[in-house]
């Protein structure tokens, strides 16, 4: 079978891409590069640099497979990072990650995959796709700790049919041996965390990217009394502690978001529970809506657990009832849907409910 | 295996592999001694200037200094002129290689004065245009002899008599790198006052280049160190090199005829099934538009480059999108964005060279693999 193998250069895309060649299939190995700087070059610092594209180059080598550097900044400038942008200056938290993998991995890629006569796109994603006799099912991968079901929560029945990943049977520590074992350069490299488009400090960026960002204004407590200012509502995220510039004993949190009149609302961490959030764009991955009411498990951050609660279909959003509030519920982050270690489906988070 | 993509770097010619041979083994002497090691590899090199000398138009043997490549001579040619007794200006156009463009933006950093000439949708030049420029502070033009990735030719000739009509003192330095190949290339032939070479785009080895000019032009040297090539471009001498380029070049002048005629037939015979089999294939350059024999420029409507080049590597085709570039991901080609092309025309633009391995057949035999290449993607 002729695979395109999405490699980043990290060690679960490097060791992907080596289970497609042991098995047999014929595997073209790319890296998208999706950011540069001014000068036109991959960045040297954060995630997508030189040294990781160079990094999957070698392996691909290693591997005896081509491997090609596609161009794809115009799309991932246009559906990721202009998404970042707006979202921020809406006052919502949005996480690129995610529309990323639907417009452009799962999206532009893909389509790439189909042109290039390739039967599917592999990724080191941890996840796991399995068909149950009647549809494809995406589930969480084995390693807890590594779980990136997440973030591929928008792939639906046509996605799943044309994807393999690999990494999701396998636990982080047994990728890294399987590396080794291989003789793979990146088998020891450390894990990237930050955006690959943002070099140092989001905040600068949005400040630079997009000069509207830097709009100051009040932070105003529940009662609206005004306890400070800011240099603009872009770079807070509902549920932030840190850095908010606001000492009154207590620790506060950010409570709301009001990008229209420049307004942060801050409050104690009893004002952050919310009982329900409504939830735009929701998508289910079998393509059937579960029933209106029925019991899942809601994942509202990358990084949280998963938490009890009802979805609710309201016509053009949805409703989640959180069984226990919840203090972490930040619009234009996804609300992630499970039963159990499937992923049902999910959407953004629009405000509190 | 069919190799489509001359113009980045074609196989090495046996005549040049034969020179070299002796500076790989036995023959290991730098030049710069002064017993009989150092001698005969001195003797081995100035040999060489000479014989290059005589076949690029210069003087003197001493009008020649060997570079590590294209891309230093190009800077050489023009930081090399600018630098030498102050911070002079720069007159270039925007479809020049990115080693005169990039060493322009550099001297513009540094206070020099550089103007940049537009060109027509075909990326020629206008000789006038470029001599009104022209300023007080320009010390040199740089102008190719033809394009790297479309191949169209400037009147290069033309353009070295507008500028000096009325500005005597300036330079006029001429980038021949991928012209070389195919054309007559000379400091008379083209009327210019520095002349870029390399070896590799001939059949000699990579790494070797030369910048040949008019006796009595100051070069502020770029490479500073023991003082060979006359103080213009320090550092021991690549003998091997140097000798594998000459004897490249030559044999490339001896061939030019023979390349001309097997090349022509081979990009005749593929442009002409191309356009039978995709009707809907747009040919980059206009017919009447003088271009080097070697190079074909085309796109298919709705199919990206990327996607092409990879489906032709699949079938054991090389080919390119343009020049090639560190990062070997497509870049969007500066050269097409200065005729005016869309970007989105740009990014499905692909270039097929041809070389001296090319045989007629080729052609055809490209024009096949565009019509496998395609087959289920529209």
């Amino acid at each position: 079978m002729k695979l395109l193998v999405a490699m980043s250069g990290g060690v679960d895309s490097s060791v992907a891409a080596a289970a497609m060649v042991a098995e047999g299939n014929q595997v073209i190995g790319v890296t998208l590069k999706q950011w540069s700087g001014p000068d036109g070059r991959l960045p040297t610092a954060g995630c997508c640099t030189v040294a990781d594209a160079e990094d999957a180059r070698r392996v691909a080598a290693t591997l005896g497979i081509p491997y090609y550097v596609l161009d794809y900044r115009e799309k991932f400038s246009a559906a990721v990072v202009d998404h970042f942008g707006r979202e921020y200056l809406s006052g919502r938290t949005p996480n690129p990650c995610i529309e990323c993998n639907r417009r452009v991995r799962f999206g532009a890629l893909l389509d790439r995959a189909a042109e290039l006569g390739c039967a599917g796109l592999v990724t080191g994603h941890h996840a796991r796709v399995d068909h149950d006799g009647a549809r494809f099912r995406l589930l969480r991968g084995r390693d807890d700790a590594k779980d990136q079901s997440y973030v591929l929560h928008m792939l639906g029945q046509a996605e799943l049919g044309s994807i393999r990943l690999p990494i999701g049977e396998m636990t982080k520590a047994a990728v890294r041996t399987e590396a080794a074992r291989l003789g793979l350069r990146t088998a020891d490299k450390a894990e990237s965390q930050d955006l690959c488009f943002v070099g140092g400090d989001y905040r600068e960026f949005l400040r630079q990217r997009f000069p509207e960002s830097a709009r100051p204004g009040p932070i105003v407590d529940l009662e609206g009394a005004v306890v400070g200012t800011h240099a603009g509502t872009a770079g807070f995220t509902v549920g932030q502690r840190r850095g908010i510039g606001v000492a009154v004993g207590e620790p506060r949190f950010v409570v709301g978001i009001d990008a229209a009149t420049a307004t942060i609302t801050i409050g104690r961490r009893g004002d952050l529970a919310v009982a329900a959030c409504r939830v735009r764009g929701v998508t289910f991955v079998s393509g059937v809506p579960v029933p209106s009411g029925a019991e899942v498990s809601v994942k509202v951050r990358y990084r949280s657990s998963a938490v009890p609660a009802t979805l609710w279909d309201e016509g053009d959003h949805h409703v989640v009832r959180f069984v226990d509030p919840q203090t972490a519920v930040a619009p234009g982050q996804a609300a992630v849907f499970y039963r159990g270690d499937e992923v049902l489906g999910g959407g953004t988070i629009a405000e509190a409910a | 295996m069919l190799y489509l993509d001359h113009a980045a770097t074609t196989p090495m010619r046996p005549e040049a592999r034969a020179a070299m041979a002796p500076y790989l083994n036995g023959e290991f002497g730098n030049p710069s001694g002064m017993h009989a090691v150092s001698r005969r590899a001195k003797d081995a090199l100035e040999d060489a200037r000479e014989r290059l000398a005589h076949l690029l138009g210069a003087a003197h043997p001493l009008d020649v200094v060997f570079t590590g490549g294209g891309t230093e001579s190009d800077n050489l040619g023009v930081a090399g002129p600018a630098l030498a007794g102050g911070r002079r200006g720069v007159v270039t156009t925007p479809v020049e290689h990115a080693a005169v463009l990039d060493t322009a933006r550099f001297l513009a950093g540094l206070g020099c004065a550089v103007e940049i000439v537009a060109v027509d949708d075909q990326g020629r030049v206008d000789p006038e245009a470029v001599a009104a420029s022209v300023g007080p502070a320009t010390r040199v033009v740089s102008v190719m002899t033809a394009n790297n990735e479309t191949g169209v030719v400037q009147p290069v000739a033309q353009v070295a008599a507008a500028v000096r009509k009325d500005h005597p003192n300036v330079v006029v330095h001429s980038d021949a790198v991928q012209a070389l190949a195919s054309r007559p290339v000379g400091l008379g032939t083209l009327g210019v006052d520095l002349l870029t070479v390399a070896s590799h785009k001939v059949g000699g080895p990579t790494g070797v280049g030369a910048l040949v000019l008019r006796g009595g032009i100051d070069l502020e040297p770029i490479i500073h160190g023991g003082g060979q090539e006359l103080g213009r471009r320090s550092g021991t001498h690549d003998v091997a090199g140097i000798v594998g380029m000459v004897a490249a070049i030559e044999a490339a002048v001896a061939d030019r005829d023979r390349f001309v005629n097997d090349v022509g037939e081979a990009r005749k015979r593929f442009e002409t099934a191309l356009a039978a089999a995709i009707p809907d294939a747009v040919f980059t350059i206009d017919d009447e538009v003088d271009r080097l024999v070697q190079h074909s420029h085309f796109r298919v409507p709705g199919v990206d480059a990327e996607t092409l080049l990879i489906r032709l590597d699949t079938l054991g085709v090389a080919a390119s999108a343009g020049s090639a570039c560190h990062s070997g991901a497509r870049e969007v080609s500066h050269v097409l964005g200065a005729m005016g092309m869309a970007p989105a025309a740009a990014a499905e633009c692909v270039r097929f060279t041809f070389g001296w391995t090319t045989r007629r057949g080729d052609g055809d035999d490209a024009a096949d693999a565009m019509a496998s290449a395609l087959e289920g993607l529209r």
